[in-house]
């Protein structure tokens, strides 16, 4: 039996939605999360379970969503289901199995709002969410681990704050790689979590019906068996020129690295934030313009570190200033090509400064801003001849992303750019004052 | 001052020494252009901005002799649209009547004691054939940056040694280099020149059409200066200063592979590829056995590809280029058949001429692009 999430009408998640699961809930596979950094996040029953929310009347009773329009089940609370009924299924056919169902007809704009709240509450997590579909998105914790806590933690979290925000239930897959979290949602529905650790996910996938391979459907599953390939199991012991001449040449590699859990597609943002930031207010007013630039350095050596986090570049660099007047002045540049290297950001940063007429008068704050973000990863990339002769910004780049590691061990102080760390002491706050000098080795 | 001369003389006469006045002169005398009416039947005609200057001699049928300063971009409007008769001006009081059959204009003056004494025309040290000057200044300045927060890089390097001249330019993503041959008036010349690349352009485009160029030169005197010289226009500009980057040594010594491929079918195909390229969107030159497959767009956007025969020596390779760099490059060959010359699919290509797909590649001007590459 199938079923086919009529939430999902975009497309986008039908492919592995549909598989089937093999008889698995409520087992675990295992508590080590190391790798593990994507999210599947997955709200059950989505139109149904709204519906229940504003009419809690109908909780505990097999409640239908679907339209005259077209006469098909859009979505189906759990009562419904266990009567057979399945989204897609024609409504006369569905009433024939529960002829008890309150049938709801569906109201879009509602679930279009109760959906973009999930997907803020998702956001707060993190800015690295690839949305799906209405109901179901991907999400990269890495960089949120160290603020939230271990994958789990932060699951259990989205799934407190959908249930107490949104009054609806939502299961959550996680996993080393998107393909597997997803799988590993549908394994936890409904109203669960389920975490494929790393080293789990070859037994997890060889326990799998072929089915359950996204991209395979009935005509790939029929061609598969016919070689007498019916689990992810005998898929993946089967030679790769095998598949290749059973499905095709792309189709047949691709699901070979499937069943042993090879899947390199990055979690994409779907929507990303246009800008990144960072100001700071000196306690006292600053006359000397090299301890505004040491505090820019240190500026933008923070935005660009939250950039590589957030796996963005951007192309403006953006100069605020504010004199001790209150007037703020404001100036910005277009790179040549987006960047996410602090020393790139600065050198234009204080290009920028130095063309601002401050009056004469001591500055109060300064901020930094990135704008034009973009996805790094698969970004075009103009490099300029230099270093494409000795790959200077590409160093300079790794140098700071070593910095990221040290400061993920060591905390935000442990390590900056030389001289940020010039301006004196006390300013820098509490946190920052006795370690800031200290060498990054300890 | 009082002087007869023809419309299209004066025309274009003005609007040559118009062209560099600036938009927002510092001071309001530096949008005027200075006329000189020399007894001896000539009219000067100059412009400055205290870093180019222009001066230009026609003949004229002058009956008083006198010196006035008028608005430059209003003079050359007027003297462009007036009919084709002879333009009568003299200076009457304060103001300039300009009489041309039936229409009269009377500009203000401006104080001609407070412009400016024009720089002292260098040295000559040599002469250019103007056609090979025009072209290959446009073949340079194309790479030169538009970024005035650059300086340095706005300008073309002129290397003059002996009887060979080295035009450079880049902008750090591509680098042009020509080289052709001179008259140095000393065969043993050894100087380096800073010139903006704008300014080159428009000596070169305004002279290069009237035979020789002669060239001149002051360096080591204060203020450096180049001018050229033709048909009666004369023109100088500072020199930039400051060390230009070691370039020359960024262009490969080893290319273990290459390509061919006719020069107009390749910009045709890129033009058409390239409607896809969203701003900042790279592409693709694939180049194979036999044939080089353009294509631009992925995933979502739109799509193109085109496919082109090329001749390739080595192994197969793909490289992405910033469209309009590409274009540039290409446009600027001049020739039948570009040969693209590579090392890595990172590592800059070097684009030379040659006139057939089997012959030999012409080393004279070389144009080298860093392609994109794809962050990881």
């Amino acid at each position: 039996m199938r079923s086919v999430p009529c939430e999902r009408h975009d497309g986008l998640g039908t492919l592995m939605s549909r598989g089937p699961r093999a008889n698995l809930r409520g087992r675990s596979w295992g508590d080590d999360d190391d790798g593990c950094n994507v999210l599947h996040v997955d709200m059950d029953a989505f139109f149904a379970l709204v519906e229940l929310a504003r009419r809690p009347e109908l909780r505990g009773r097999p409640v239908i969503v679907g339209g005259a329009e077209r006469g098909v089940v859009l979505s189906a609370t759990y009562e419904a289901r266990a009567f057979g009924v399945r989204s897609a299924m024609p409504m006369a056919a569905a009433l024939r199995l529960c002829p008890q169902a309150v049938v709801v007809r569906p109201e879009h704009g509602l679930y279009r709002e109760v959906s973009h709240e999930a997907m803020s509450i998702l956001r707060d997590v993190t800015s690295l969410v690839e949305q799906l579909s209405v109901d179901e998105a991907f999400l990269d914790v890495r960089g949120a681990r160290r603020r939230l806590g271990p994958p789990v933690v932060i699951a259990e979290g989205i799934r407190e704050r959908v249930a107490r925000a949104l009054g609806i239930t939502c299961s959550v897959g996680i996993a080393s790689t998107k393909f597997v979290a997803k799988l590993a949602s549908v394994h936890a529905k409904p109203d669960g979590l389920l975490l494929v650790p790393r080293g789990a996910t070859i037994p997890f996938l060889r326990s799998l019906p072929v089915g359950a391979l996204w991209g395979v459907g009935e005509r790939t599953e029929e061609r598969l068996a016919r070689y007498g390939i019916t689990t992810v199991a005998q898929l993946a012991d089967t030679e790769v020129e095998v598949l290749r001449g059973a499905v095709g040449r792309s189709a047949g590699a691709r699901l070979h690295d499937l069943a042993w859990g090879r899947d390199p597609r990055p979690v994409e943002p779907t929507r990303i934030e246009k800008s990144l930031g960072a100001e700071s207010t000196f306690e006292h007013d600053r006359t000397d313009l090299t301890e505004v630039e040491a505090r820019l350095l240190g500026l933008a050596d923070h935005v660009a570190a939250r950039l590589r986090r957030h796996g963005q570049v951007g192309r403006v660099v953006a100069l605020k200033v504010r004199t001790s007047d209150f007037r703020t002045l404001s100036r910005s540049r277009t790179l040549d090509a987006p960047t996410d290297v602090g020393r790139e950001i600065y050198l234009a940063a204080r290009e920028l400064l130095a063309g601002v007429d401050l009056r004469g008068l001591p500055v109060r704050l300064v901020g930094v801003r990135l704008e034009g973000l973009v996805v790094r990863d698969g970004a075009a990339v103009q490099s300029t001849l230099e270093e494409a002769a000795d790959g200077t910004v590409e160093r300079r780049r790794e140098a700071e992303a070593a910095m990221d590691l040290v400061r993920e061990r060591f905390g935000s102080s442990a390590i900056g750019p030389g001289a940020s760390r010039l301006a004196p002491r006390g300013e820098q706050g509490p946190a920052r004052s006795q370690r800031g000098a200290t060498p990054i080795v300890r | 001052m009082k002087f007869r001369v023809e419309r299209d003389v004066l025309a274009e006469a003005v609007t040559w020494a118009a062209r560099t006045l600036p938009a927002r002169p510092p001071a309001p005398v530096l949008a005027g252009v200075r006329i000189e009416a020399d007894p001896l039947g000539v009219l000067r005609l100059s412009t400055f901005d205290y870093e180019v200057s222009a001066r230009s001699e026609i003949p004229a049928e002058v009956a008083e002799a006198g010196e006035v300063l008028v608005s430059g971009r209003l003079l050359a409007e007027i003297s462009r649209a007036l009919p084709n008769r002879p333009v009568d001006v003299v200076l009457e009081g304060t103001k300039v009547n300009v009489t041309c059959g039936s229409s009269r204009f009377s500009l203000l003056t401006m104080p001609v004691e407070d412009y400016p004494a024009l720089p002292t025309m260098p040295q000559v040290v040599g002469v250019i054939s103007g056609d090979e000057l025009t072209e290959a200044v446009a073949q340079v300045s194309v790479a030169a940056s538009k970024d005035d927060t650059l300086p340095l890089l706005t300008g073309v390097r002129a290397e003059l040694e002996g009887s060979t001249i080295t035009l450079l330019a880049t902008d750090r993503y591509r680098l042009a280099l020509r080289e052709l041959p001179w008259r140095p008036a000393q065969t043993d010349i050894s100087e380096v020149a800073l010139v903006r690349a704008r300014t080159l352009s428009e000596v070169a485009k305004s002279l290069g059409s009237s035979g020789d160029v002669s060239v001149a030169l002051s360096t080591g005197a204060g203020v450096d200066l180049i001018g050229f010289e033709a048909g009666g226009r004369h023109t100088t500009s500072q020199l930039t200063d400051g060390d230009y980057p070691p370039v020359r040594r960024l262009f490969p010594d080893e290319t273990p592979i290459h390509a061919v491929v006719a020069t107009s079918a390749l910009i045709e195909a890129s033009k058409r590829v390239s409607l896809v390229a969203e701003r900042n969107t790279p592409i693709r030159l694939s180049f194979s056995d036999g044939q080089v497959v353009l294509n631009a767009g992925q995933g979502d956007d739109a799509q193109a590809s085109e496919a082109l025969e090329a001749l390739l020596v080595g192994e197969d390779i793909s490289v992405a280029f910033n469209p309009t760099f590409l274009l540039d490059g290409l446009g600027a060959l001049g020739t039948d058949f570009v040969r693209l010359s590579f090392t890595h699919p990172n590592k800059p290509v070097e684009f030379t001429g040659q006139d057939s797909l089997e012959g030999e590649s012409q080393t004279h001007y070389r144009y080298l692009l860093v392609p994109i590459r794809f962050a990881s």
